[in-house]
């Protein structure tokens, strides 16, 4: 299948967005000046442990930093399904479950499984939370909206269960000593162990880098496309001859693949897996990230899971009070910026705007938002 | 004595999961019973969900906190009495029936106001910008978060043990099953509560109104319906619901309220809506009914730590099988 990229809306009228303008205006070569600097900077983070951003006394800064690259992984993971697809997705928990427990599965010597290195069983955790995407998304994903999301929400309540009853899950007691990437210290001290956060943290980095280009590269593609058309009107999609089912199950996998590997990073680190880290909450904070962030628009939930999860680290001394002020926050960001804090980019939209305005030489007058339009299409009698 | 059937062995060897028959047979009518008692709490604070979910396309997560609220009002009402946590009191028939509709008038009040709260603080503001649907399903669970903390940081997270006034004694036997008080009244109290609500939405004036609204909210207003009014009165009528089968719920469950309690039991019933096709009053009653039945049944068949799956496996079952629940939607019968 050859990948056809659409060219960068660089002649793009409107002047609202001026940043995101004047970055797609910028050459290629300009931007990549902007970005390594900008990389750069990110990865030395946890060396620098910057004065006011440090979450010290009460937090390991590095170990923080893990957390929140470890959201923002699971962010774009969620972003590919709910929104480029928008697939309503309540049970993404599931899946970062499946990859922490595949990876504890195979490395923890408390498993009667065989051993396997940390990087081998990475891409298995992967390729196992590929498997349970295409179990939970063949029969579910013909429902549409709400009926999705109650489906997936079961499916993660599902999935917390098993863990619980299962008995080779062993449920509260877990598994111990979760294996690690290799690599030595000088002294022949493990590179990367549970007490520093600073390689993990790099890996991570280096994962969201890798994952980012790989969605970016889907988005601009035949794939990305198809995904926009079924996000902004699926009826529509699938009578101009977009295999809907098709795309939602490639979302669907390629988003549990996301969330199987950040799940297998994150338990890793904590070198340690039981079955109280996946409950809904977690789900809901997963969900709260991208739509914090602005579904759909990669850099949006990027800062929406530093947001999500960085102000709970950063403040430990309101810890008490942190779910509150966490749901006051969004009740009251949704009421004053419902698409999120970087709204979904749309320059498929914005052709056909361009377009519109060009024919009829007037602004446009219909606008879609997809999984976030106002109304169901057709849900006007 | 277990059979232990299909036994599914792992690695180990350790049977994780057992067919356990002859519990399920022995039991099967107890469990009928119980099942519909559990079930009749389901299907009125479903009622909630499908209420809302019909009139206004929402989710309402936070109906499930509009429910606990009405449990700490019953434990409030029953503590401030001078009752507590432990032996159920001799009490005469006439206060007894007293004392219980004090507090089921607490818990509808404080439901019920609740409720309509939410819909004032959270969901208002959402409606007069036009925002888009998704937005005020991540609202709800804002709220959700918002109310629970709430509860969490006056009460702490230990659950309240239920205040019981009404001792649970066997009536009679159906088929060597035992039918105990709180069993029958709170079968009928949700049947009651039930006939009234669809008596309410489908012959009454403003049951007209939620209806027009539910079909098109546009059209409603231009005919004169009050369309804020609408949405608040549904609001305020599954807080009502919730209210009392929170009471019915206090009776019933020894570990009452806790302040993540309402989250598990508002899961299943919003589950018991969509089985019974959410947006339909008389699906929320049957949805709840058969969930609660299959609940029990799936833990007497493969023992009580399996009960939730059970309910959810059910649900996707349903589901793939109607995709819009097994009556379909209705409160809109014209929507296309």
């Amino acid at each position: 299948m050859t990948v056809t990229s659409t060219p960068p809306a660089r002649a793009t009228a409107q002047r609202r967005r001026p940043v995101s303008d004047w970055w797609n205006n910028l050459p290629r070569v300009q931007q990549w000046a902007v970005l390594i600097p900008l990389v750069a900077l990110v990865y030395l983070l946890p060396v620098l442990n910057p004065p006011l951003l440090t979450t010290q006394p009460g937090y390991d800064f590095p170990t923080a930093m893990f957390e929140v690259a470890r959201y923002a992984l699971v962010a774009i993971g969620l972003n590919v399904v709910v929104g480029q697809a928008g697939l309503l997705d309540l049970g993404y928990v599931g899946f970062f479950a499946i990859g922490a427990y595949v990876m504890a599965l195979f490395t923890s010597p408390d498993s009667s499984l065989s051993k396997l290195p940390f990087l081998v069983v990475l891409p298995i955790a992967m390729v196992v939370t590929m498997i349970f995407g295409v179990i939970l998304g063949t029969p579910t994903l013909r429902l549409r909206g709400d009926y999705l999301a109650i489906v997936t929400l079961g499916f993660g309540e599902i999935v917390r269960l098993l863990a619980d009853n299962v008995a080779p899950l062993r449920g509260n007691r877990g598994f111990q000593s979760v294996g690690h990437p290799p690599g030595t210290n000088a002294d022949g001290s493990p590179l990367f162990s549970n007490t520093n956060g600073t390689p993990w943290y790099w890996l991570c980095v280096t994962l969201i880098i890798g994952v980012l280009l790989l969605v970016g590269n889907l988005e601009r593609s035949r794939v990305g496309r198809a995904w926009v058309a079924i996000r902004d009107d699926e009826d529509a999609a699938e009578i101009m001859g977009v295999p809907t089912f098709k795309f939602k199950i490639w979302a669907f996998v390629g988003g549990a693949a996301i969330g199987g590997l950040s799940g297998a990073l994150y338990a890793g680190q904590l070198g340690f897996v039981n079955n109280q880290k996946f409950d809904v909450v977690t789900s809901m904070l997963f969900l709260a990230a991208v739509i914090l962030g602005g579904a759909g628009n990669k850099v949006g939930v990027l800062l929406g899971a530093v947001v999500v999860a960085y102000i709970p680290l950063r403040f430990q001394a309101i810890a008490e009070y942190k779910y509150l002020i966490f749901g006051l926050a969004l009740i009251i960001l949704m009421i004053f910026r419902p698409q999120g804090l970087l709204g979904a980019r749309q320059r498929l939209l914005t052709y056909g705007r361009q377009a519109y305005r060009r024919l009829l030489g007037k602004g446009e007058q219909v606008s879609s938002d997809g999984s976030l339009a106002t109304e169901n299409p057709g849900e006007k009698a | 004595m277990t059979h232990e059937l299909g036994s599914l062995v792992l690695a180990q060897g350790e049977g994780w999961i057992t067919f356990d028959v002859d519990s399920f047979l022995n039991q099967f009518w107890s469990n009928t019973i119980d099942g519909l008692s559990y079930g009749s709490i389901y299907a009125l604070v479903a009622l909630g969900y499908t209420l809302v979910y019909g009139v206004l396309k929402l989710i309402n997560f936070a109906h499930s906190e509009v429910f606990i609220y009405g449990a700490y009002a019953t434990w409030f009402t029953f503590y401030g009495l001078g009752f507590r946590p432990g032996t159920t009191p001799e009490l005469p028939v006439f206060e007894l029936v007293g004392f219980l509709l004090l507090a089921l008038i607490a818990a509808m009040a404080v439901s019920g106001g609740t409720a309509v709260v939410l819909e004032r603080v959270a969901y208002r503001p959402l409606r007069k910008r036009g925002a888009p649907r998704l937005v005020f399903l991540i609202t709800a669970i804002g709220a959700s978060f918002v109310l629970q903390q709430i509860l969490f940081i006056w009460r702490g997270g230990n659950p309240e043990n239920s205040i019981r006034l009404l001792r649970n004694d066997e009536v009679f036997q159906i088929f060597g099953a035992s039918v105990t008080n709180v069993t029958i009244i709170t079968i009928l109290a949700a049947i009651l509560l039930m006939i009234g609500t669809d008596m309410f939405v489908n012959r009454t004036r403003f049951g007209r109104g939620i209806r027009a609204v539910a079909q098109d909210p546009d059209t409603a207003t231009l005919m004169g319906v009050n369309k804020e009014r609408v949405i608040m009165t549904t609001f305020l009528i599954g807080g009502l619901l919730a209210g009392a089968a929170a009471l019915l719920y206090m009776m019933k469950i020894p570990q009452g309220a806790s302040y993540q309690g309402g989250f598990i039991l508002g899961i299943k019933a919003f589950t018991a809506a969509v089985l019974g096709g959410i947006g339909n009053l008389r699906g929320a009653l049957l949805g709840g009914l058969l969930l609660g039945v299959v609940e029990n049944y799936g833990q007497s068949l493969f023992g009580g730590q399996w009960r939730d799956v059970v309910a959810f496996v059910l649900l996707v079952l349903i589901l793939m099988i109607r995709p819009t629940g097994i009556l379909g939607e209705s409160l809109g019968k014209a929507r296309v």
